[in-house]
Formats: structure tokens, C-alpha cells, sequence
């Protein structure tokens, strides 16, 4: 059966090494897997995020990734390190995604930064955030540094952590049943029971 | 089908001029808008209620009296009464009262209130905005139609063999409206009474507007009330005009651009491809608002927002003009030639009083 897997990319250059962890774990988590696969690329929703902050509702386009968020029966989800944590653009995109729209999901959590000292802030910052939100994250967190995108990074360390993340999302999606969103305006209570 | 304006009242700096009207400009303004809006041939004025800066309309009741003595067919509601923080019994004996003295020209508009601070000044919780609404309306829905009334809630002190006064008039509750941006349970409410549901439908999206309003719908029929087409649905709306659109739009951005609320995020140009917000010329007006029935059926009230923003009093009451004169003429004999015969209008005292009579008959 067909999963689905959303896929959130923080990067803002072009190319982003980012958008370039990303592709990487997604290819590693298709590998073998009947997967359904949707990348959100956050820069392309800066400002509607940051409208659905001042106005309280999400522009369509917004709209359609929180909704793909929330459909996901896995997400994997990659921010450039800014200042010791995830940018805030990551960040502002998770504010607005519902409180409840993670809970019990498997997520894959990676990061990229100039070089390995920021590659705590995995632990420190991304793992709390989606464990407030009630997500399943996989036990290993991707981090690569430039070096490991260097011509001498042949030594497949990055890759062997890609390839054992990725099995792990699979996993943890295997083990539960694909992901049913409640619609809001379906009420399941009678009024008299509210009264 | 009922046309009018609601204003939230705010009191916002002029940002084309930097300058903000005092209190007690704001509140002789307000009273001269609603004089106007009978003056161009508007059917309903509905005021909001607030308790915090930069608001002035804490206390509706007073403001709405103070019009109904100065006008003679406008129809006072509210945009909307707190049923949240507001004792129920108050609002019983404070909207009867203003019923009688404006010869039953009230109807009153329900909603929660979305400002956290707001709740504990009045000694109560907004995590309990949906209880309270709830368990208030119902008290308050009782008040007006039994005499003598023995209850206990869980909110507000019991009361024994209590009768809230004045009577409503001719024994008749003023109609109500429940007003709800986002709450499901709110168009659950209003379809389980019978009574109006009015969708904000300023801040957000068609898209939700139309599910709410199909959720009503639907609900109104479960509880027996009539068909889903039956029931009675109001639709908030804001538009700016001149007759020229490209003037509308250069005149209004400033105002826009600062506006509490949504100011200093989307763009005009994204904001009205997004929400309902219409700014141009009176004939994009009627023809944005003759859409509205489209994915919300045939419906009963359309009150716009005029005065906000910081919007000076002049202009306010040109676009009353153009709302008068030119907009609400066309959609008052489109509507209607659109609405079929079963599809019944907004129940006001006069019809209410009727259908009593001839029950009674």
C-alpha cells in the first residue's frame, strides 16, 4: 500500500545543501518502498507563513503543505543551523501547523550547518519541538556539516547515518496504520450532549 | 433580505494624517453613522462590544438606545453581545429593555470574544469559551420565554423563582444570531435553537465561510427547524468604493496596509483574492456580493464594515452614500428575484409577533 511521505526543506539558497540532505533521505527512505512523496520547500511559503501569523488564517498555498503535513504518514524534516537552532522560518512553519497534526507521527529529523560544532543543536532544539508536539522521532538525527559534502567525505560516514535514519522512518511508519485526518466541521457530538 | 453595517469600534490613528479621533469624537461619530445608515435606506445597524482599548463599545445597550430614540425603522443589533463574559441575566433584562423602548427594532448577535486578557477582568476563563457560550445561552434563551425561572449552572450563581424584567416585548425574545469565526460548535448552537448563524467572513478564506455555513445548514434540518435552505444565515462583508476602482484602491491601501488586525502582512491585492474584502468600484461591489450566494445559498442579512481603520467620519459616510444609493438598490432586486418563495427572510419583531398571533388564532 501506498504511504505518504512529506518532506519539510528550510533551505534558502539555491542550491541548498539543505534541500540536498533532504533529497538524500528521501531517496534512502523510498528505496524499496511504496512511498508517495511531497516536498514543502519552506522558502517558497516565507510570506504566507508569516501572514498566517498576523492574519490567523493560511493562504491557499499554505494551506495545502499544513494540510500534507497533517495527511503524512511520515515526515522528514531539515533546517540550516541559524544562530545555535533551527531558523527561524522552521520554526515559524511548525508554529502555524495544528497542535495536534503530529501526534504519534514518525519524523525524521536532519540539519545543516558550516561545521560539526552546531550538530547538537539537533538534540537540543528540533528533537524537544517535535516531542512538545507529540511526534515519534527516529532515534538517529542527520546532521551534515560542509566537510561532509567535501571531495574526501568518501568515507560514507554521512551516508551510512542517511541510510540508518531513513530505515528507521520506514519502520516506525510500517508499524502503524496510514494516517486519517478528523474533519473539523464533522462534529461527532449532539448538542443536547454539550448542553 | 436585510442589509446593513457593523462596526467593531475601534478608535485607530488616521495613518494618511497621523491623527486619531478622542473617545467622545468617536462615539458622537459612531451615533451619526447609524442616523446615516437609516438616512440612505440601510435596514440594520449592529455595534460590537468590548472591554479593552482601543475600543470604545463597552456598553452597547446605552449607545443602541441612544439611536433608537434618534431613528425610526433601523434595526439595532450587536456584532457581537459577550455571551462568554457577560452574566446572562443582564443581558436578558439589559436587550428586553431596549426592545420596548425601541418598539422591537433589536435582534442581538451572540459570539465569544477572542481576547484572553478580556475573560479574568470578568472572573472567567477563555479555555472555557465554548461551555460558557453555551451554558449562558441557554440560561439567557430561558429567561426570555418562562416567567419564573429556578436554574443552576455551573458558572454563574443559581436562581430561585427569579423573573428577569421587563418582560420582552409583546412576549416575543428578540432573534438571536450566533457569530462564529472558526467553531463548529457554535453553528451547532444556533441550528439546535433555531436561531440565525452569522459567518464573520472578514478574516478568513470563501472556503470556510461555505463549510460552516453547509454545517449549519445541515444541523438546522437534524433538529427539525426545516429544510437546510431554511435556515437563516448572515454575512459579515468589507468594502471600500469610489467610482473610479483604481481611486478605491490608492485611497484605501494606507488605511489597509495599517489596519489592526491584518495590517503589515498580505498585500490588498492578495488579501482580496483571499477573503471577501472587496475594494473598487460600487458595480465590483454588487458584483462580488451577489457571489456570496453562491457557495452559501440564498441568505438573509449582509452587513458590511465601514468605519474602521482610522477611516475619518467623512469618508465613512460617503460610503454609506454609495452603499445607498448605488449598491444595496441593485442587490435589494437581485436577491430577491433569485430567492425562491420558501426561502424565508431574517424573522423581525413585527413578522415573529404575526406568526404568534396566528398560532394563537
Amino acid at each position: 500500500m501506498t504511504r505518504k511521505l512529506v518532506v519539510v526543506s528550510a533551505g534558502l539558497s539555491q542550491p541548498s545543501s539543505t534541500r540536498l540532505l533532504a533529497d538524500q533521505l528521501t531517496a534512502a527512505a523510498v528505496k524499496d518502498n511504496d512511498f508517495d512523496v511531497t516536498v514543502i520547500e519552506l522558502r517558497d511559503l516565507a510570506h504566507d507563513i508569516a501572514n498566517h501569523l498576523l492574519t490567523g488564517f493560511p493562504p491557499a498555498a499554505l494551506k495545502e503543505a499544513l494540510d500534507a503535513v497533517a495527511g503524512a504518514d511520515g515526515l522528514i524534516a531539515v533546517t540550516p543551523i541559524f544562530t545555535a537552532s533551527y531558523s527561524g522560518l522552521f520554526k515559524s512553519f511548525f508554529d502555524v501547523v495544528d497542535k495536534d497534526a503530529l501526534v504519534d507521527k514518525p519524523v525524521l529529523i536532519a540539519a545543516t550547518a558550516g561545521t560539526a560544532r552546531h550538530s547538537l543543536a539537533l538534540e537540543h532544539a528540533l528533537r524537544p519541538m517535535f516531542a512538545y508536539l507529540r511526534a515519534v522521532v527516529v532515534p538517529t538525527a542527520v546532521f551534515a556539516a560542509t566537510d561532509d559534502w567535501g571531495a574526501d567525505s568518501s568515507d560514507g560516514y554521512l551516508q551510512s547515518r542517511i541510510t540508518r535514519a531513513a530505515s528507521e522512518l520506514v519502520a516506525e511508519v510500517g508499524r502503524r496504520e496510514p494516517v486519517t485526518v478528523v474533519d473539523p466541521f464533522a462534529l461527532t457530538v449532539d448538542f443536547k450532549d454539550l448542553l | 433580505m436585510q442589509f446593513g453595517i457593523f462596526s467593531v469600534s475601534d478608535i485607530t490613528t488616521d495613518p494618511t494624517n497621523g491623527q486619531t479621533p478622542t473617545e467622545h469624537e468617536r462615539i458622537k461619530n459612531i451615533v451619526t453613522i447609524a442616523k446615516h445608515a437609516e438616512e440612505v435606506g440601510l435596514d440594520v445597524f449592529a455595534l460590537g462590544e468590548h472591554h479593552n482599548e482601543p475600543f470604545f463599545s463597552s456598553s452597547p445597550t446605552t449607545t443602541l438606545g441612544y439611536i433608537a430614540a434618534q431613528t425610526d425603522k433601523l434595526l439595532l443589533s450587536t456584532a457581537t453581545t459577550l455571551i462568554t463574559t457577560n452574566d446572562p441575566v443582564k443581558i436578558a433584562e439589559d436587550y428586553a429593555m431596549l426592545q420596548h423602548l425601541s418598539g422591537g427594532r433589536v435582534d442581538l448577535m451572540m459570539g465569544r470574544g477572542n481576547t484572553g486578557p478580556v475573560y479574568p477582568w470578568f472572573g472567567k476563563d477563555i479555555r472555557a469559551g465554548i461551555p460558557l457560550a453555551i451554558e449562558n445561552y441557554a440560561l439567557l434563551h430561558k429567561l426570555w420565554r418562562e416567567h419564573v425561572v429556578d436554574w443552576s449552572g455551573k458558572f454563574r450563581t443559581p436562581l430561585q423563582s427569579f423573573t428577569s424584567t421587563p418582560r420582552p416585548l409583546d412576549g416575543i425574545p428578540p432573534f438571536v444570531w450566533h457569530g462564529s469565526i472558526r467553531s463548529p460548535e457554535i453553528a451547532e448552537q444556533a441550528a439546535f435553537y433555531g436561531d440565525g448563524f452569522f459567518a464573520n467572513h472578514i478574516f478568513w478564506p470563501k472556503e470556510h465561510t461555505q463549510r460552516m455555513i453547509a454545517l449549519y445548514r445541515e444541523r438546522f434540518a437534524h433538529y427539525g427547524h426545516g429544510d437546510p435552505d431554511q435556515a437563516i444565515v448572515g454575512l459579515g462583508g468589507q468594502v471600500f468604493m469610489r467610482k473610479n476602482s483604481q481611486d478605491a484602491v490608492k485611497e484605501f491601501r494606507p488605511y489597509f496596509d495599517n489596519a489592526p488586525v491584518y495590517g503589515h502582512g498580505p498585500s490588498l491585492e492578495d488579501f482580496t483574492s483571499q477573503t471577501p474584502l472587496t475594494v473598487g468600484s460600487p458595480e465590483q461591489v454588487i458584483e462580488r456580493t451577489l457571489g456570496f450566494r453562491e457557495y452559501v445559498g440564498d441568505y438573509q442579512r449582509q452587513l458590511f464594515l465601514l468605519d474602521h481603520a482610522g477611516l475619518p467620519l467623512k469618508t465613512v459616510l460617503e460610503q454609506l452614500d454609495l452603499l445607498g444609493e448605488e449598491v444595496v438598490p441593485v442587490l435589494r432586486k437581485e436577491f430577491a428575484s433569485l430567492k425562491p418563495a420558501h426561502v424565508p427572510d431574517a424573522p423581525t419583531h413585527a413578522s415573529m409577533l404575526l406568526k404568534a398571533q396566528e398560532v394563537t388564532a
